[in-house]
This record gives C-alpha cells, sequence and structure tokens, in this order.
C-alpha cells in the first residue's frame, strides 16, 4: 500500500515539476526585437519547489488524509429545509413571501446590488434551461451558450435594423432559439454521452464563429452597441425623450434618477425567472417532463413502453433552447451591446457547473448555485486574476465533499410500513 | 394471435436467426427456452421492431407488424418486460407505473392502477419509493406491472426469473399464470426450462437461430434431448 503511494506520489511530483517548470519556470521576454528566454528567480524556484513537496507529501500520505477528512462532517443543506408535509403547507406563502421581497428589495439597495442581482437572475434562468436537458434528460450539451447567444442576437438585430420593441422580441428570440434547438437536436438524436457533448461543442463554437466573421450582419468582433432598452407601455427610462415620447419620469411627475432604470430591469427579469419558473414546473407535472426523466434512467425501458425517444429528446433540446433565447434576449437588452465575447465556452461552462453544482435535475439546487456562483466571484473582486483557479478549487471541493450536488432533487429513499 | 413466419435476423453481416417461426395463440402461455446465444432475446427484439428482421414477417392480431417502428408497434396492446427488469431506478414506483400508462387517460390510468397494485400488493406498500432501491424481485414485479399498465392483450417476458432467488421465482410463475387466467396472452422466454415449461401450454427450442423442436408443455417436459439439454439429465 504505501510502496503504491510512493510511486503515485513520484508520478505527481514529476507532473507538477514538468508543468511548473513550462508554465512558471521559463518565460519568453522580449527585449527589443529579440525574444529571450529568461528563468525563473529564486523565490519563483522556491515557490515551484515547496508546491512539487506538497503535491508529494500529499500523494504520499493520501490515506491519512482522507481519513482524517472522513470526520469533517458534510454539510446537508436538505436537512435545514421543513419536512415534505410541513412544506406542502408553507409553499404557497413562502412563494409570495420571496416575491414580495423580491419586488421590494432594490428601493433598499444600492444601485450596484440591483445590478448583481438582474445579472444572478440571468444566470438563473440559463441554469432552469440547462437543467431541462442536462438534469432532467440526462443529455450533456456544451455548447447551451449558443441558443443563449442566437437569443441575445435576434432581439440585437431586429432591435437594431427594424427598431422592434423588447417586448415583441422576447417572444422571437424564444422561438428562433427553440427552432435553432429542434434543428440542433436531429443530427444528435443518435448520439449519448461524451459523442453529444463533443457535437454540441462544436455547435457551440460554430455559432460564435459565425457571429464573428458575419461582419456585414453582426458587426463581427466589435458586436452590436445601443440596444435600446426595455419600456414600460411605451415610456422609456432615458433622461430626455426621443421625439414625440414620454419618459417615466415626465410621466409620473418625478424627478429622474438613472436607478429607475436599473430597477426596472431588475424587475423585468424577476417576471421572466418567475415565468420560466412556472412553465418548467408544469412541464415536470406534464406526462413529456417524467419521459424526460424516464429517457434519463433508461433508453431501452422507455421504448419498450412505446414512448417515441425522437420527441422526447427534442422536445428537451428545444424547450432548454427557448430558455435560453429568453435569457439572451433580455441579456441583449440590459447590457444595451453584445459581442461574440460574451458567448464563450466559458460561459458555456459556468452554467453547466451551475446544474452539476446545485444537484441535476433539482429547481431550488440550481437556483442556489446560481446565486453563489454569480455573487461569490463579486466577493472576491481582489483576487479577480485566480477567479478560474478559486472556481477549480470550489469544483474539487463539491466533487470531494457533496458530489450530488448542493440540493439534489428529493425523492422519498425508503418508506416506513404503515 | 402472434405469428412469427419465417424470420430471419442479421446483426450486421451475423445471422442471428434462421427462418424462424412461432405462433402464439389467444390465451395461451407459449415458452421459448434455449441456451446463451440461441437467439431469444434477439427474437423478441425482432417482435419489437429493433432490429427489424431482413425478412420474414410477424403478425400482430392480423396485422403485418414488421418494418414499423418500436415505437408503434408497442402501442398496439402489445407490452414488453425487458430482460434484466430495466425499471426506472431514480423514479418512484408511482412514476415508473404511470410511465407505463403513459398514452392512456388519466381515469384509464386510474383504474389500471387499481388492478395492478392489488395484483402486487408489495408495490403499494413501496409506492412512493425510488425503484432502484427495492430488491431484484420487487424490481421485477414493478417491471411487469409496469408492462401490464398499457392494458395489454399480449405480454412478452424476457427472463423474468433472471437473478432472482427461487422463493421470488416461484411467486413471479404464479404471477405470470395469474395474468393468463386474467386474459393476458403470454410469450415467455426463459432459461429456468423447467419451470418454464410447466406453466407452459406450448414451448419451442431454439438452437443457434434455429427452432429445433416445439410441442405442449409436458410433451417437451418428457422429451429425451430436452431433458439432456436443458433439464440435466
Amino acid at each position: 500500500m504505501m510502496r503504491q503511494n510512493f510511486y503515485a506520489a513520484v508520478f505527481a511530483a514529476g507532473i507538477t515539476l514538468i508543468l511548473t517548470c513550462l508554465m512558471v519556470g521559463v518565460k519568453l521576454t522580449s527585449e527589443g526585437t529579440e525574444l529571450r528566454v529568461v528563468g525563473a528567480t529564486s523565490a519563483q524556484w522556491a515557490w515551484i519547489l515547496s508546491g512539487i513537496a506538497i503535491v508529494f507529501l500529499s500523494q504520499l500520505f493520501r490515506d491519512h488524509i482522507s481519513a482524517a477528512s472522513a470526520g469533517i462532517p458534510r454539510p446537508d443543506f436538505g436537512k435545514l429545509l421543513p419536512a415534505v408535509s410541513v412544506q406542502a403547507r408553507l409553499k404557497p406563502w413562502l412563494i409570495a413571501a420571496v416575491i414580495v421581497g423580491l419586488a421590494v428589495w432594490p428601493f433598499m439597495v444600492s444601485r450596484g446590488a440591483v445590478d448583481l442581482a438582474t445579472l444572478t437572475l440571468i444566470y438563473i434562468m440559463l441554469g432552469l434551461g440547462l437543467n431541462i436537458v442536462v438534469g432532467l434528460a440526462g443529455l450533456l450539451d456544451l455548447g447551451y451558450v449558443a441558443f443563449y447567444a442566437i437569443g441575445a442576437y435576434t432581439y440585437a438585430l431586429l432591435s437594431s435594423y427594424f427598431g422592434l420593441s423588447f417586448w415583441i422580441c422576447l417572444p422571437i428570440s424564444a422561438l428562433l432559439a427553440a427552432t435553432f434547438g429542434f434543428v440542433l437536436g436531429f443530427p444528435v438524436l443518435r448520439l449519448r454521452g461524451d459523442y453529444l457533448a463533443i457535437v454540441t461543442l462544436g455547435f457551440g463554437e460554430i455559432i460564435r464563429i459565425l457571429l464573428n466573421n458575419w461582419t456585414s450582419l453582426t458587426g463581427g468582433p466589435n458586436g452590436i452597441s445601443g440596444i435600446d432598452k426595455p419600456t414600460l407601455f411605451g415610456l422609456d427610462f432615458n433622461r430626455r425623450a426621443a421625439e414625440g415620447q414620454t419618459t417615466f419620469h415626465e410621466f409620473m411627475g418625478i424627478d429622474y434618477s438613472s436607478s429607475y432604470k436599473v430597477i426596472f430591469l431588475y424587475l423585468i427579469a424577476v417576471l421572466l425567472v418567475i415565468w420560466v419558473l412556472f412553465v418548467i414546473n408544469r412541464l415536470m407535472r406534464m406526462p413529456i417532463g417524467r419521459a424526460w426523466e424516464a429517457l434519463r434512467e433508461d433508453e431501452i425501458a422507455c421504448r419498450s413502453l412505446g414512448l417515441n425517444r425522437t420527441v422526447i429528446k427534442l422536445s428537451a433540446f428545444t424547450f432548454g433552447a427557448s430558455t435560453a433565447g429568453f435569457a439572451g434576449c433580455f441579456f441583449a437588452a440590459r447590457q444595451g451591446f453584445i459581442s461574440p465575447e460574451s458567448f464563450v465556452f466559458i460561459e458555456s461552462a459556468i452554467i453547466l457547473a451551475i446544474v452539476v453544482l446545485g444537484g441535476m435535475g433539482s429547481q431550488f439546487g440550481v437556483i442556489l448555485a446560481a446565486i453563489v456562483m454569480t455573487i461569490l466571484p463579486e466577493f472576491a473582486r481582489e483576487f479577480s486574476e485566480y477567479r478560474m483557479l478559486l472556481f477549480g478549487l470550489l469544483m474539487v471541493l463539491m466533487m470531494r465533499w457533496r458530489p450530488q450536488g448542493l440540493l439534489p432533487s428529493k425523492r422519498p429513499h425508503m418508506e416506513l410500513k404503515r | 394471435m402472434l405469428q412469427i413466419n419465417n424470420i430471419n435476423t442479421h446483426y450486421g453481416p451475423i445471422q442471428a436467426l434462421h427462418d424462424v417461426s412461432v405462433e402464439v395463440k389467444k390465451g395461451e402461455i407459449v415458452t421459448l427456452i434455449g441456451a446463451n446465444g440461441a437467439g431469444k432475446t434477439t427474437l423478441m427484439m425482432t417482435i419489437c421492431g429493433d432490429p427489424q428482421a431482413t425478412s420474414g414477417e410477424i403478425r400482430f392480431d392480423g396485422e403485418v407488424i414488421t418494418g414499423q417502428p418500436t415505437a408503434q408497434i408497442m402501442r398496439k396492446g402489445l407490452a414488453i418486460v425487458p430482460e434484466g427488469r430495466r425499471v426506472f431506478a431514480r423514479l418512484t414506483v408511482q412514476e415508473n407505473l404511470h410511465m407505463g400508462a403513459y398514452f392512456r387517460t388519466k381515469a384509464e390510468y386510474e383504474e389500471t392502477l387499481e388492478q395492478v397494485l392489488l395484483l402486487f400488493p408489495r408495490l403499494r406498500e413501496r409506492f412512493s419509493q425510488r425503484a432502484g432501491t427495492m430488491s431484484g424481485g420487487e424490481q421485477q414485479m414493478l417491471a411487469i406491472g409496469r408492462a401490464m399498465m398499457s392494458r395489454p392483450r399480449m405480454i412478452l417476458l424476457d427472463e423474468p426469473s433472471l437473478g432472482l432467488a427461487p422463493i421470488i421465482i416461484q411467486q413471479i410463475f404464479q404471477i405470470i399464470e395469474k395474468l393468463r387466467d386474467d386474459g393476458v396472452t403470454i410469450f415467455l422466454v426463459e432459461q429456468n426450462a423447467n419451470q418454464a415449461l410447466k406453466i407452459a401450454d406450448r414451448g419451442y427450442v431454439l438452437e443457434n437461430g434455429r427452432v429445433v423442436l416445439s410441442g405442449s408443455g409436458t410433451a417437451l417436459l418428457d422429451d429425451e434431448n430436452v431433458r439432456k439439454a436443458y433439464l440435466g439429465g
């Protein structure tokens, strides 16, 4: 046992040595017109060596470490929730309280906080949408951000070319994203697991590269700017109204404040999230929702029951995509500027991380995870260079201590005889 | 009720079934026995349309079902309990049963549910438990119950005794007889030849993808060759 660990430790330390030497130990710097290879400073070497020592020791004594860490209590957030029967009784009140809280809250906090909350709500929408595809139907989609991009660009283009308003574009964006989901669904029907992941990853990249290079339509890497903000029944939130229009503060007879716009966007986001939650909850109760889960569990059994897997998979893809289209349309309206930069692979990865972190298939978990994933980076602003490092660390810790997610979707495992 | 006429089935270049003909009449229990790799499961799958037969014809209630997609075939009053049970492990017993009645109205679902729960009182006890946490025998009951939820006129059972304790196997076979008494036609694929032939009206023996013997259940039980090959002398 010890011997085996020793070999593993030497191996891991060797890999660390190679990686750190290449990434930190040698650097190319340009001096004038020449490139020169510069070695690390002695302080950096000390860091590298101590890192290698840590890897070596942790591998050598990993049995002791995991024995010691087993003693650390694992958090069970499910226990914090009241029992199922109590939950059912409290549910309507709880929902009402949360909605009222969400509606009142922005008037009491800073503009930055409301803005951050709006961003969080976008990620909640995206997480809920991907949760249908990955969590419920069990289809690993790594290119989800493509549908988000399609939603965003649909609004941006329709608004800047045809002057269509946000409210008209919202359903159009969702529909168009759903169409793309449907189209992507066809070729990938026969694929599963890792093969599906690769194709969806490719799809995500195709959309991004297309947006980046179709300069005449999308503006390429420069993106589209000056996208109209949503209006409230034709009232906009600018300081001065456009020709023949009234602004919100003039109509209400109050002084102009830029925070109205932020709060208004936030309230739209709240409404959209409530709408998405409502629709998905309905779908999950309908036979199609159960069929998604059944397909995830056992495809052959599904077919033996006469279910058409084509229809089930396509519907999951389509509904998931339309949610992303929704979120994308709102995102474009909120930012006022979009470019392909906003729809890179890392966004897909973050959304997937939200679903996995939340506990696959659990809506409440997804919401919780979306909040954690958007708010934590804000608190860690000072370490922004280390953001990806912290992100990775969080993932490793999660997989170590709570592989089933923060709040896995709940079903009684056992029931006592009555 | 089910007529299989000269079916040939291939997996790529390999021929798994050679000119197989089987008939199951209404109200019968017909069993198909054979060793590992004889083609029993392939025949079952061919009936369900996956893989499709390369030649030959399968009729269910007079209608030709060869060439139709699986999802269509499985909605015609034909149900299968797949090999290895294949219950939806992370769904509850109730949700599993509900999936079985996917294409039926709520009223029909509730009516059939009562009947299935009467047949399997065990499932009532486990109603809101996850299927994956139950014992093998309970899962097999659930798999049969799920198939029954579509109110089929005929049910295909693929090795229902696989991996179960002898006492549970007894129960499962009793249930199969009970289903027949309720008017469901049964086509049973088994490796447990002794048990299967005892309850079967008729039986077929499959060897290397060919039907080598057929006859009534008792006749096959007494057959010298069958005794030697499948019943341990």
